[in-house]
């Protein structure tokens, strides 16, 4: 009962991590109709500059400046690299935002080189902040999931309650309207897309510390960032934070709990072969839950493009 | 005029020429390892250190036979054993006859099967292959062959040397074993329970699990698992990305025994650790460098540093595969035929410089050598990992570790 509780809590955390990345990403494509592929490069970015300027300036000031500096990075990569690309269509797009990430992934590498980085938690947050029946939860994931929870707020009070918010919303619907009500869109489109990347750089930031900064650490994140935003629905924020926080639960209580295949099948109905270990289904029957966790959200994707294409939150674009 | 174009022309020609005969002459290693995705660190590291090795223990010694340099060609195979084959294909195209390949037992199997192959239907390239870390037990068991030789100890022998530690500690009463989803990590388990049920009977093996290699991101849900077991110690054979997420992750949430690893050292990992790992983290591995066994070593350590400031010597055994190549093609007088060039390395003695003897076992082709268990931590160092100050401190040692121990290696001898 007290791992169930623990287990909540290191879900969500994965959940609003997995969320301030898929968030950027989905703005970004609800506006653009452009999948970035960089986008976990960025995440990268965001740890790698925090390590560098917590070297010299300390944790905090990295946490403030490094996301600042991928943001505008962001801005400038699509201001000087995917507008040029935008006239020739998205397959161009797409192709562009893969190349970046392949040249982001190896000037991290040419700079930093292959290694562990030692970023590590401040001292301040490094306690346990407090212990259910001797499983300890560090003060550093409190301060992950307040984090996140207030650039969720922040997020949404910007998008729903101001008046910025209202024009970006319009670009994304009606880009030419917007533009012909002498908004400057492509400028929008700027600020969307280094926001959504400051985003993904600030998940970085505070992840390196607890996931490792190293230069396979956007590929690793790379692919469940977009099964995220299938899930949730393309472009929707609320469906991106529903997403994130149900894949974090999905695989962390999947790894927690030593389901095996045997006992589902079991409860079911179907009873275990006879001589199982001459059976041709052998690995199915044997399976267990923390095998297979990691595949769980891209299954929970499948079904979803199955019986709901557009996503828990999405609307279909006609 | 004309001539003297005609003679610049042939000069040229004939200059072109002699440079390739003396590049053809080169004694070339292909390296196979990961150079880029999630394991790249551990496999450049190792490729500074072979080519360090071969610069400074052959080249800048005159080289071999009768001046021949070595050559360190590197493949990146990004850890799959497909691409390992392909690697392969390549390298004995360009007239390699020596492959070393380390990381991961997966690649190791695909490699040494297919060497064996081609070795079988092409007797005028053959090739040996020089495993530096792969430590399969099935690759100098079962899956044997003449032209595979393993200079790390395998995961048997490291896990009997381990126990013996363990075993001596009666504090420790219930041990959790973690690993990666592959035949390396399936063979770490197999061999904890056996030795662990043969020594210490009492031992309760609370839990017993593999997660994917290269994937998780988090590795929280496995450190909760670890701490709500009860367990008192933690065996694992991680290495790269894997080792350092487990361990922080089983560290920060709240486990308080020490964690019996493989590879818990350099490549970033030790400097990662830090404070929060010191005397918590230990790990079996041969060739310790704290305390240095030998001015030799050290001189080549220092040399070393410097060339790679960055750089950790933390795979000394491959000191000891360029050393004992070395050793057999002098011996053999030859470098292309292999087939000498392995007759000299089965059953050969080397005097390692980071201290002990290693024998290369000829029934079986696996080096026995001294394994040591070192404990992770800042204090009496001669040499520090990733320049972090931490660094790895031998505790205790097992000389000649495992000797007679059985094999099933049925070596088939051209």
């Amino acid at each position: 009962m007290d791992l169930i509780l623990v287990n909540l809590i290191d879900g969500l955390v994965t959940g609003l991590l997995l969320f301030m990345l898929s968030a950027g990403l989905t703005l970004i494509f609800s506006m653009m109709g452009v999948l970035n592929f960089a986008h976990a490069s960025f995440y990268m970015l965001g740890a790698y500059f925090a390590y560098q300027i917590s070297l010299a300036l300390g944790f905090w000031m990295g946490l403030l400046i490094a996301p600042i500096v991928v943001g505008v990075l962001g801005a400038g990569v699509e201001r000087y690299g995917l507008r040029r690309v935008h006239q020739y269509g998205h397959v161009p797009e797409l192709i562009f935002t893969f190349g970046l990430a392949l040249l982001i992934e190896e000037m991290v590498q040419f700079v930093w080189g292959k290694n562990q980085m030692a970023y590590s938690v401040p001292e301040v947050l490094n306690f346990t902040a407090f212990a259910i029946s001797g499983n300890s939860i560090p003060a550093y994931k409190i301060f992950m999931i307040f984090t996140s929870i207030a650039i969720f707020i922040g997020l949404l009070y910007i998008l729903t309650k101001t008046r910025v918010g209202m024009i970006i919303q319009a670009a994304l619907s009606y880009p030419r309207t917007v533009e012909a009500l002498g908004h400057n869109v492509p400028l929008i489109f700027m600020g969307v897309f280094g926001v959504g990347t400051a985003l993904a750089g600030l998940a970085g930031v505070i992840a390196g510390p607890v996931l490792g900064t190293f230069p396979g650490m956007a590929f690793v994140l790379g692919s469940i960032v977009f099964v995220t935003i299938v899930i949730g629905g393309l472009g929707s924020l609320w469906g991106a934070l529903v997403a994130s926080l149900l894949i974090g639960w999905i695989t962390t209580f999947a790894k927690s709990y030593n389901i095996e295949m045997e006992d589902v099948l079991n409860s079911i109905g179907i009873s275990t072969p006879e001589n199982l270990s001459d059976s041709v289904f052998r690995d199915f029957w044997s399976l267990t839950s923390p095998q297979i966790a990691d595949i769980l959200p891209y299954i929970l994707m499948v079904l979803i493009l199955i019986f709901r294409p557009a996503g828990l939150f999405g609307k279909r674009q006609s | 005029m004309k001539n003297i174009t005609k003679l610049g022309a042939v000069s040229a020609l004939s200059l072109v020429l002699g440079a390739s005969a003396a590049f053809a002459e080169n004694i070339k290693i292909a390296f196979i390892d990961p150079l880029s995705g999630p394991f790249a660190s551990t496999g450049t590291n190792g490729l500074h250190q072979f080519e360090f090795a071969a610069d400074y223990m052959v080249n800048a010694n005159g080289g071999l036979l009768d001046g021949q340099q070595v050559e360190i060609v590197a493949f990146d195979n990004k850890i799959s054993p497909k691409e390992s084959l392909i690697q392969l294909q390549v390298a004995i195209d360009q007239g390699i006859h020596y492959i070393v390949q380390g990381n991961s037992s997966g690649v190791a199997n695909a490699l040494t099967e297919a060497v064996d192959k081609h070795n079988r239907r092409n007797p005028d390239s053959r090739v040996l292959f020089l495993n530096y870390a792969a430590v399969d037990p099935a690759l100098t068991n079962e899956k044997c062959n003449f032209w595979h030789f393993r200079f790390d100890a395998n995961a048997d022998i490291k896990m009997d040397a381990l126990t013996d530690v363990i075993a001596a500690d009666e504090g420790i009463k219930k041990v959790y074993l973690i690993g990666q989803d592959y035949s390396f990590g399936k063979a770490v388990s197999a061999a904890a329970n056996q030795f662990l049920g043969e020594k210490r009977p009492d031992i309760e093996i609370v839990g017993d699990e593999l997660h994917p290699i290269g994937k998780v991101k988090d590795f929280t849900p496995y450190a909760r698992k670890i701490v709500s077991s009860g367990a008192d110690a933690v065996i694992t054979g991680n290495w790269g990305a894997d080792m350092l997420g487990l361990g922080k992750s089983v560290i920060e949430n709240g486990f308080n025994g020490p964690i019996y690893t493989y590879y818990a050292a350099g490549s970033g990992i030790t400097g990662a650790f830090g404070e929060s790992g010191k005397g918590r983290i230990r790990l079996i591995s041969q060739g310790g460098i704290n305390p240095i066994a030998s001015d030799e070593a050290r001189a080549t350590y220092e040399a070393f540093e410097a060339k790679y400031p960055e750089g950790n010597i933390d795979q000394s055994r491959i000191f000891n595969v360029i050393g004992m190549l070395s050793k057999a093609i002098t011996a053999a007088g030859t470098a292309t035929d292999v087939v000498a060039v392995a007759g000299q390395l089965e059953g050969m003695e080397y005097d390692s410089m980071w201290g002990g003897k290693i024998f290369m076992r000829p029934q079986d082709h696996q080096a026995i050598q001294d394994m040591h268990v070192a404990v992770h931590t800042d204090e009496n160092l001669d040499f520090d990992y990733d320049n972090s100050g931490f660094g790895v401190v031998t505790e205790s040692t097992v000389e000649m570790a495992s000797m007679d121990s059985a094999t099933t290696c049925e070596m088939k001898r051209p």
